[in-house]
């Protein structure tokens, strides 16, 4: 029972990472077309530059949680403006292969700046202990961060729901055409939403830090888990994700521990029969 | 004169919205039947259901007394029935040739050949019915054009011309003079006149000169429903039609 | 491109091909032995994205299907090359028929994660069975394949014409298959699926067909790389590698027969040339892969024609001759009335 209750809030925490980070790949893939396939390497460089705060900054987790995320975001600008802007008219899936191949570019410029090793983010002092509930000791900070996903996720479900720009952003994952004949500034539209969704692949790879640590093809294994749960959580939809990040996030958790030869096999067979049977996912909406 | 195609109770709703609704109608061999009626009628999804590209929600179609409601729309070709489309839809990187012999190759049984490359001189047969095809609807001077550097009056032609390469018994022809000037309209009727008494056609038309200059029977949809058949004499001597088209004069 | 001049460059291919261990060192021949195996792998996914117009991100499953099959065979069985390559061959195909099944169901986006998943699902599946496949630490001491009873193939230069000829094989084979009416119903699913199917073909059926010699051929590929590496292992089923096999497929040029060779090619030398120099090829590759995209989306087989059209100057007409002659004759139509 400890251990299943220790791994419950592993996975549940593990799962609103991936929920964080998935949030902004679904942004971007619903209203701009384009399936990043460079942001697990936009979540990658928000760790090491986390990392590059706390060492050279300020040794302070909150400052790198706050500072780093922004410089993701401003990086994701920079990407949106020299590579995808002049080449909206090539279509969607040059786009995505122009991503892949700038994630390989970026793979090799966080190798030259930060080394291969294998590196952590050190958590913050006062999240660092460990307490007791329902007499189980578990981490804080992993406690904390199950906290902190919650509240990502109430304010991107009230932002979405509840505000002009959030208007906008439901009304393009349905309808582009209709969006810009409003007169709203797609392009602007674009560039934002694209600088949101570095902004939240930023936190979640500084929030993953200490955690999950820092190595090279960090990148590749998270992608590959926010395709999934794009998928089977299904698009347009933040409760969809977030129900499919948590199963994601368990399943992976319990698996590696205790069936770790089949977990790969049980998420990706999820992943599958979602495609097959309800390809628009649990609670999404109909990709274009 | 033996009946080709029976339409049952043809129904179609998608979600709450009717599009159809209890449309029967009979049409025999040879016949040449115009579909008219204003925008939003549902003419063109009533030939998708004919054609098996849309699900019907409610009714029977009969094909040569076969029903084939269930059938799916490359089997209906098969059987001979073949449609149009409305807007053009064809393979336009590909020339105007290539289009064609992808449509005879199948009709001549020699689809699955994959060892032997598709020349002139290990298909003679079908480069030379290609050709025959071209020179009827004379554009044997774009054979090797590909399509989308066609004018638009020429690509509907290609549209209507792989229709006929697919050996039909029955042809649906969606708007086949959409968007065709008045002399290309011409010419097409003039070809459409000349076609074989034994294919029956069905013809979905705005413009009437091409209705009263073809059409044996003209069926007028209205509303998701048949309004009125009859030969074009009746349908064009009747007020109704008008007030259609046009909304009731206010007195 | 006509048949005679087409001919006439694969037959020069070939011949170069076959002299190639007598013009290289001993890396040499093992970098275009890697190329060729490559190629082939190459030309199988470009059956499905480049002819028959389905992007798919899992092929790596059938290279890793294909080399572990021929090595199980190779160290429980018999190492009989044929009998290897069959199997392997076999089993590719059946793994592709039930993917394939399941995937020609859906299209675009969701074509693409299907393919990753069950690529994945695979990946899984050599780690599951990991008595059988080594697990992490992959299948070592795969046996040489023997053509006949004990006659090996173990020197690189014959392991290279192994390769060879099997490559020739597949090339030579596609390029009738590509051209042939059933290569171009798969072009015509490409161009528009809809109109195929309104021409009477069962599209569905074709697609399959498609996935299946894909499939096949990926694994041929896979069985070849276990003869000439020796020792397969998991990277060689994950979905990185279906990432690179798209890049060598769309730099060299999809749709085209000899594109998918020259991508494999590109992107063997790039990957073991730049990494004796630098540790940063994905950066060049990457890089190169952008600029591709923006560029060159056609691939390098576009280069040529490119390169023809930019340098071939535009022919003037010489200037009307103003000759007192000409006058005269222009002046004695125009006393005539002879046209206007």
């Amino acid at each position: 029972m400890d251990i299943f209750a220790i791994q419950l809030v592993n996975g549940l925490s593990y799962g609103f990472l991936l929920f964080i980070i998935t949030c902004g790949l679904s942004l971007t893939f619903g209203i701009m077309g384009v399936l990043n396939l460079a942001h697990g390497s936009l979540y990658m460089v928000g760790a090491y530059l986390a990392l590059t705060v706390t060492r050279d900054i300020a040794p302070s987790f909150w400052a790198a949680l706050v500072i780093a995320p922004i410089l993701v975001a401003v990086i994701s600008l920079i990407i949106e403006f020299v590579l995808l802007r002049p080449t909206y008219r090539l279509g969607h899936l040059s786009q995505v292969l122009m991503t892949f191949g700038l994630a390989y570019i970026i793979h090799d410029v966080v190798r030259m700046i930060w080394g291969a090793s294998i590196q952590s983010l050190n958590m913050p002092p006062e999240l660092s202990g460990s307490v007791e509930l329902f007499g189980q000791v578990f981490p804080v900070y992993r406690l904390a961060v199950v906290g902190f996903g919650l509240a990502v996720a109430v304010v991107l479900w009230l932002l979405q729901e509840k505000t002009r720009w959030g208007a906008i952003i439901r009304a393009g994952l349905t309808n582009k055409e209709m969006v810009s004949g409003l007169g709203i500034n797609i392009k602007l539209v674009f560039s934002v939403v694209f600088a949101i969704g570095g902004l939240l692949a930023g936190i979640g790879g500084v929030a993953a830090g200490p955690v999950l640590g820092l190595y090279p093809s960090m990148e590749f294994e998270v992608l590959i888990l926010a395709l999934v749960i794009l998928v089977v959580g299904g698009l347009g939809s933040i409760a969809g994700t977030l129900l499919a990040s948590l199963l994601v996030g368990i399943l992976d958790t319990f698996g590696r521990v205790m069936f770790p030869e089949i977990s790969l096999i049980i998420i990706f067979g999820i992943m599958a029969v979602v495609l097959i049977v309800k390809p628009t996912g649990l609670l999404g909406k109909q990709v274009h | 004169m033996n009946e080709v195609l029976r339409v049952e109770g043809l129904g179609k709703k998608f979600g709450g919205l009717e599009i159809l609704r209890d449309v029967s109608f009979t049409v025999t061999q040879g016949e040449r039947r115009a579909f008219i009626g204003p925008n939003g009628a549902g003419k063109t999804t009533l030939f998708n259901m004919i054609a098996g590209d849309l699900a019907p929600t409610a009714g029977k179609i009969r094909f040569f007394g076969e029903d084939i409601t269930h059938v799916p729309n490359y089997k209906r070709v098969r059987k001979g029935m073949v449609r149009t489309f409305q807007k053009n839809n064809l393979l336009n990187e590909l020339t105007v040739l290539d289009n064609l012999l992808l449509a005879l190759q199948k009709f001549a049984g020699v689809e699955n050949v994959w060892y032997r490359l598709r020349s002139p001189k290990n298909f003679s047969h079908l480069y030379k019915k290609a050709d025959e095809l071209l020179d009827t609807w004379g554009l044997a001077h774009r054979r090797d054009t590909v399509v989308k550097h066609l004018s638009y009056g020429e690509q509907r032609q290609v549209e209507i011309l792989l229709g006929i390469a697919t050996e039909p018994k029955v042809l649906l022809l969606d708007e086949p003079t959409a968007g065709m000037s008045a002399s290309e309209t011409q010419h097409i009727l003039q070809l459409l006149q000349n076609m074989p008494r034994d294919l029956t056609l069905l013809i979905i038309e705005h413009d009437m000169d091409v209705v009263f200059g073809l059409a044996d029977r003209v069926t007028l949809l209205h509303n998701g429903g048949i309004f009125l058949e009859g030969d074009p004499q009746t349908i064009q001597s009747d007020s109704r039609v008008y007030e259609i088209y046009f909304g009731k004069e206010e007195v | 491109m006509n048949a005679t001049l087409r001919r006439i460059g694969l037959a020069i291919l070939l011949i170069a091909l076959c002299a190639v261990p007598y013009l290289v060192s001993a890396y040499g021949l093992s970098i275009m032995t890697e190329i060729l195996i490559f190629s082939v792998f190459a030309l199988s996914l470009n059956i499905l994205v480049g002819y028959t117009g389905l992007v798919s991100l899992g092929h790596a499953a059938y290279f890793g299907v294909g080399a572990y099959t021929a090595s199980l065979v190779a160290i429980h069985f018999s190492n009989n090359l044929f009998l290897t390559l069959i199997c392997a061959l076999i089993i590719s195909a059946i793994v592709a028929f039930i993917i394939g099944f399941f995937c020609s169901r859906v299209s675009g986006f969701y074509f693409l994660m299907l393919t990753l998943a069950f690529s994945q699902m695979i990946y899984g599946l050599v780690y599951r069975w990991g008595k059988l496949t080594g697990g992490d630490n992959g299948l070592s001491g795969v046996p040489r394949p023997a053509l006949l009873g004990d006659l090996l193939i173990r020197t690189p230069v014959q392991i290279y014409y192994l390769i060879f000829v099997v490559f020739a094989i597949v090339l030579l084979v596609l390029n009738i298959l590509l051209r042939s009416p059933l290569g171009q119903i798969f072009v015509g699913i490409r161009e528009n699926e809809a109109r195929v199917r309104s021409m009477g073909y069962n599209t569905t059926l074709y697609k399959n067909l498609a996935f299946v010699i894909a499939g096949a051929l990926g694994g041929v590929a896979g069985s070849l790389y276990s003869y000439f590496n020796g020792f397969v292992s998991p990277k060689d089923v994950y979905w990185t590698l279906s990432g690179e096999a798209l890049i060598m497929v769309l730099i060299g040029g999809a749709g085209t027969l000899i594109g998918p060779v020259l991508g494999a090619a590109f992107l063997v030398l790039l990957e073991t040339t730049l990494s004796s120099y630098t540790d940063s090829w994905m950066l060049i590759v990457g890089a190169t892969f952008i600029l591709f995209v923006v560029f060159l989306p056609k691939g390098i087989v576009s280069i040529g024609p490119l390169l023809v059209r930019i340098l071939r100057v535009p022919k003037r007409r010489p200037a009307p001759a103003r000759s007192a002659e000409a006058q005269d004759i222009k002046a004695g139509i125009e006393q005539n009335g002879v046209g206007t």
